[in-house]
């Protein structure tokens, strides 16, 4: 389905996240942020950039890997993105959602 | 004379000896196959264990009775892998070098991942029922326990068999109901995922059974530490979760070997081709079932369509061949859901469980996706199955390695 933010229209799946990776923007990433109620500051981004590099390495994402990652613990990572923070933080980054359901 | 050299005699290990004992000739080929243990469980049945449906002499039998005589068994712990110089060392100093390399050392349950867990009550109000010993303990616990908050948990993901703890929670309800306890025990099933069970679909379809059994689910808790002296489970956003009995399947993590070899991901598994079976950084190094890193399900079915994949790519590679990309992740599980009834799923990686019939389309005899007691029986004939059959690497009729799409109801097909 189509959506329209940060006045632009992109492609995102049933669950809000993007479908097309190429479609991201920062200005898309922060209004998703704000729909979660989320304000971006510097350290926010800090994570969006390992989430990204990961991503593109085509690393799969987990709890486990961001507690080594020597980025953020994971309590300051639960703090930034409160209730699900891998969920919110990849839906933020324009990723899909990790998989870690197997 | 060559040498084929199988790490590990569990159901992966056993399956690939037999496979391999007849197709590889016997004037070039020795096999020789290394575990440290004797014993070989019958891994599902540690979940009837501790209801006490199977004794402790239906889950295990000698190792050495399903290992054909003419292979070389070797009871001694391996120390290390040496794949540059193609060469496996074992306890005491001997050395085995090999020309073709299968590493089947399964995962195991870390639960000193997670402060707290392994401390001062392990296996007093806290157990895991992933080990022939846990399994055991918490039958014992169990016969005397009086009721009270019973948590069933799970670490994090991968875990052997992901089903398994959500049957647990359905066993132990009818457990405690023949009991006439039922009313004295709070079930709560706390999981890292966002539903109950691992795949989208199939928790659409099964909700219901929660419900119906009156269990209360907690989604989306990544525990931080068990507080044991307060008796409650934590997670980093700081949910708590208390219990008197608490049943957790800890973090897994391939055998600590691969870690001493350089050889594992994170958790000790082995970076494998998800669909040929061979490691990605040895190209004379193969890994089957739980050790390595494929993304479907750690379980003795998915181990079982994989040997026979396996063992075409092995001869193809001593041909010089080119391997065949074939394996599609396919996993076939009962789920017992409680009150003599199972449910049985059929998928892969591209295809979720759907509800259909199998193994024959549109006839069954076995439901998919629903709740039946011939599921049950199915679950409950595949023990024999297991022992007399599949470790021997007997082909089971009717069901194929590759998954089969027909007789199931797909929306649409998904990659």
């Amino acid at each position: 389905m189509e959506k329209l933010i940060a006045q632009r229209t992109i492609s995102v799946n049933e669950e809000g996240y993007l479908t097309d990776f190429s479609q991201w923007t920062k200005e898309i990433g922060e209004g998703i942020a704000k729909e979660q109620d989320i304000a971006m500051t510097d350290r926010h981004w800090e994570v969006i950039d390992y989430i990204h590099d990961k991503f593109q390495k085509e690393e799969p994402l987990s709890i486990r890997g961001i507690k080594k990652s020597g980025v953020i613990n994971i309590k300051e990572f639960y703090k930034l993105f409160p209730g699900g923070p891998l969920k919110k933080a990849t839906m933020i980054a324009g990723i899909p959602k990790p998989k870690s359901c197997i | 004379m060559k040498h084929l050299v199988i790490l590990g005699a569990g159901t992966s290990g056993t399956m690939m000896v037999n496979h391999l004992i007849g197709k590889l000739p016997k004037k070039e080929w020795k096999i020789t196959i290394v575990d440290q243990y004797k014993t070989h469980y019958y891994q599902p049945g540690f979940l009837f264990l501790p209801f006490d449906i199977y004794t402790t002499q239906q889950v295990k039998k000698d190792g050495r009775k399903f290992i054909p005589k003419e292979a070389n068994y070797i009871q001694k712990k391996i120390e290390l892998i040496l794949p540059k110089e193609n060469l496996v060392k074992l306890e005491g100093g001997e050395e085995l070098p090999y020309d073709i390399l299968i590493v089947a050392t399964g995962t195991n349950i870390a639960p000193d991942e997670i402060e707290g867990m392994d401390g001062p009550g392990w296996y007093k109000d806290i157990f895991d029922f992933y080990t022939y010993q846990g399994a055991k303990a918490l039958r014992n616990k169990l016969r005397e326990w009086e009721g009270g908050k019973l948590v069933v948990h799970i670490t994090e993901m991968p875990i052997k068999c992901p089903i398994a703890p959500l049957e647990f929670v359905f066993l132990a309800d009818s457990y405690f109901k023949n009991k006439g306890m039922r009313d004295s025990v709070d079930i709560t099933f706390v999981t890292p995922l966002s539903g109950a069970f691992t795949k989208p679909k199939a928790t659409k379809a099964l909700h219901y059974l929660l419900e119906e059994k009156n269990i209360t689910e907690i989604t989306d808790f990544n525990i931080e530490r068990v507080d044991y002296e307060n008796k409650k489970i934590v997670d980093y956003a700081d949910t708590e979760v208390e219990y008197d009995l608490l049943v957790t399947v800890p973090t897994n993590m391939g055998d600590a070997l691969l870690e001493r070899s350089e050889m594992g991901d994170e958790l000790n598994h082995i970076p494998t081709n998800k669909a040929t079976l061979q490691t990605l950084d040895h190209e004379n190094i193969f890994a089957i079932g739980d050790a390595t890193n494929l993304p479907t399900s750690k379980a003795g079915s998915v181990a079982h369509f994989e040997a026979e994949i396996l063992t075409e790519n092995i001869l193809h590679y001593i041909k010089g061949e080119p391997l065949k990309e074939e394996f599609d992740g396919h996993a076939n599980c009962f789920i017992e859901t409680g009150n003599g009834k199972a449910l049985l799923i059929d998928f892969n990686y591209t295809h979720e469980p759907v509800e259909g019939t199998f193994p024959f389309p549109g006839v069954g005899p076995l439901q998919l996706l629903k709740e039946s007691r011939a599921n049950h029986m199915g679950k409950m004939a595949f023990k024999w199955v297991y022992w007399n059959m599949l470790l021997k690497g007997t082909h089971i009729p009717f069901v194929s390695a590759n998954m089969s799409t027909k007789g199931k109801h797909f929306e649409k097909m998904e990659s």
